[in-house]
């Protein structure tokens, strides 16, 4: 026990060093890199919360994704010229007041930390209960796609109304055109080998995630994350096109899965007790096809968002 | 134990992440400064929430849904937001306008 | 027979993170890109390897081991692969600007 102790001390230290390090650096490619330490560290924290749905999504978005997400973007915003700033840095005065108004707030959020106490108000008990008559056995999977499946629902919408909204900053004549997504033509032989060796090992373990979700920590989206890395590499050492956003297969494949979590919470309204609710016998199946089909939908929409906004007109 | 741990590292991370947002002046480095927070919020809701883990489950299946959602939306929020820094590095018009 | 095989464990597992330590600091102690990733991947890539070789008696079924070498495997191709990847960005960019050296720690 002492020496779990003593690994999670070590653990949060870290994880807050890291964070301290990522703001302090100078240099913003630095930084970068320093968040998606922080991010693989913060899974680990997940993992020692007994969180491992989550820490899975951690290190899948906030290692991974967005990692790649943010390297691109230090590139494009950090090359050659002077990065953009809005506004002088603050002096030396506003740095120490700010300081000590951050550690103001933290101090006050630890002081709640450490003041809590008695029972907590708690849903698990009643979503322990009714999980058998979902057919699942992780209860995270059953409280995110049915007993609060619209949240789910709406946050796929989210999801793709943020990929609209970078769409819609693409330059005057690329719109429906392709996104330019690392170097094209200029794939070194090393990220080309890798690109062919690692995607049909990695499309397996994504829908390994996905349908063990059911059951162990993994679902629709940790395991949609994993795809959408693929597909990604793929792009990147120009094996795979990057498709330009008017394709009607690409529009299809990004709506597939909201869509079909509409139609049956739609369904539920006449065949079960009321919208997003499933008939008993059918619950399993139904939540496996609605995960299915969004998997496909959020891989889709994760590559295309690291992809960022069409630069080229569309040439079929 | 293990929870008064890391629900001071989650304060920590509110308070780092509040710094960096403030004193930074790169969009980039807010953006992460913000994720930061973002990190320490979730990290402080899983913590507080696990109190109410019952025997049996390791730990309450509800707000640990709510953060997988909250990564997810957080993570939609800055890759809008890095395209739209991007963009307006494209246009050149960043420097002029300031606080554009 | 479970003690010897305890005791290999522990000896296969101090020796993966003695070398994962010994890669960390040359991690932060050599002075150019390219000998600090020789440093990093050698040695975590054969950490790892001796990590998961002490895990191996502990695991519970055949799965469970065979997922632990695919692991290994798996991180062998993405380290080297990196590894190749940052320092041909480390040779062509190094007049453009990009920390060669890193940041001041």
């Amino acid at each position: 026990m002492t020496a779990g102790i003593a690994v999670d001390i070590g653990l949060a230290a870290l994880v807050a060093a890291m964070a301290l390090w990522t703001i302090l650096v100078r240099d913003a490619y630095a930084a970068v890199i320093g968040f998606i330490g922080y991010g693989l560290l913060l899974a680990l924290v997940w993992v020692r919360l007994d969180a491992v749905d989550v820490a899975l999504t951690e290190a899948a978005i906030g290692g991974g994704v967005t990692g790649v997400l943010l390297l691109r973007a230090v590139g494009a915003l950090h090359r050659g010229a002077a990065p953009l700033e809005d506004g002088p840095p603050p002096g030396p005065a506003t740095r120490r007041i700010a300081a000590l108004a951050c550690a103001a707030v933290a101090a006050g959020l630890a002081f709640v930390v450490l003041g809590v106490s008695g029972p907590a108000p708690t849903l698990a008990p009643l979503a322990a209960e009714h999980l058998p008559a979902t057919g699942l056995k992780n209860p995270v999977t059953g409280v995110l796609l049915a007993f609060r499946a619209l949240d789910t629902l709406l946050e796929k919408v989210v999801l793709l109304l943020a990929l609209i909204g970078i769409w819609s900053l693409s330059p005057d004549g690329a719109w429906g055109g392709r996104p330019t997504l690392g170097r094209p033509g200029r794939a070194s032989d090393t990220l080309r080998f890798l690109a062919q060796l690692l995607p049909p090992v990695g499309i397996v373990v994504g829908i390994h995630v996905l349908w063990v979700g059911a059951n162990a920590p993994g679902g629709a989206f940790q395991g949609g994350a994993v795809l959408a890395a693929m597909w990604i590499l793929a792009m990147m050492a120009g094996l795979s096109p990057v498709p330009a956003i008017g394709r009607p297969w690409l529009r299809a494949a990004l709506v597939i899965g909201p869509l079909a979590f509409l139609a049956v919470g739609v369904a539920g309204i006449f065949i079960a007790d009321g919208f997003l609710a499933y008939p008993p016998a059918f619950a399993k199946p139904l939540i496996l096809a609605i995960e299915a089909a969004i998997t496909l939908s959020i891989a889709v929409t994760l590559a295309m968002m690291v992809a960022g906004p069409p630069q080229r007109p569309g040439a079929p | 134990m293990t929870m008064t741990v890391f629900g001071l590292c989650g304060a920590a991370l509110v308070g780092i992440g509040l710094y960096g947002l403030i004193v930074q002046a790169q969009p980039l480095r807010r953006i992460l400064a913000f994720n930061l927070l973002g990190g320490g919020v979730f990290l402080l809701f899983g913590v507080i929430a696990r109190r109410g883990a019952v025997e049996g489950l390791g730990s309450d299946p509800v707000p640990q849904a709510m953060v997988i959602t909250g990564i997810v939306v957080a993570f939609s929020a800055t890759a809008l937001a890095i395209s739209l820094v991007v963009r307006l590095k494209e246009t050149g018009r960043g420097d002029d306008e300031g606080s554009a | 027979m479970s003690l010897l095989l305890d005791i290999a464990s522990v000896v296969a597992i101090a020796g993966g993170a003695f070398f994962f330590l010994a890669g960390t600091v040359g991690l932060l102690r050599f002075p150019d890109t390219l000998s600090r990733l020789h440093a990093l991947t050698k040695a975590d890539t054969l950490g790892l390897g001796l990590i998961v070789l002490g895990l191996l008696p502990t695991v519970d079924s055949v799965l469970t081991g065979a997922k632990l070498v695919a692991i290994w495997l798996l991180v062998q191709l993405a380290g080297a692969s990196v590894a190749q990847l940052i320092a041909r960005a480390a040779r062509q960019d190094r007049p453009q600007g990009v920390p060669q050296d890193g940041p001041p720690p």
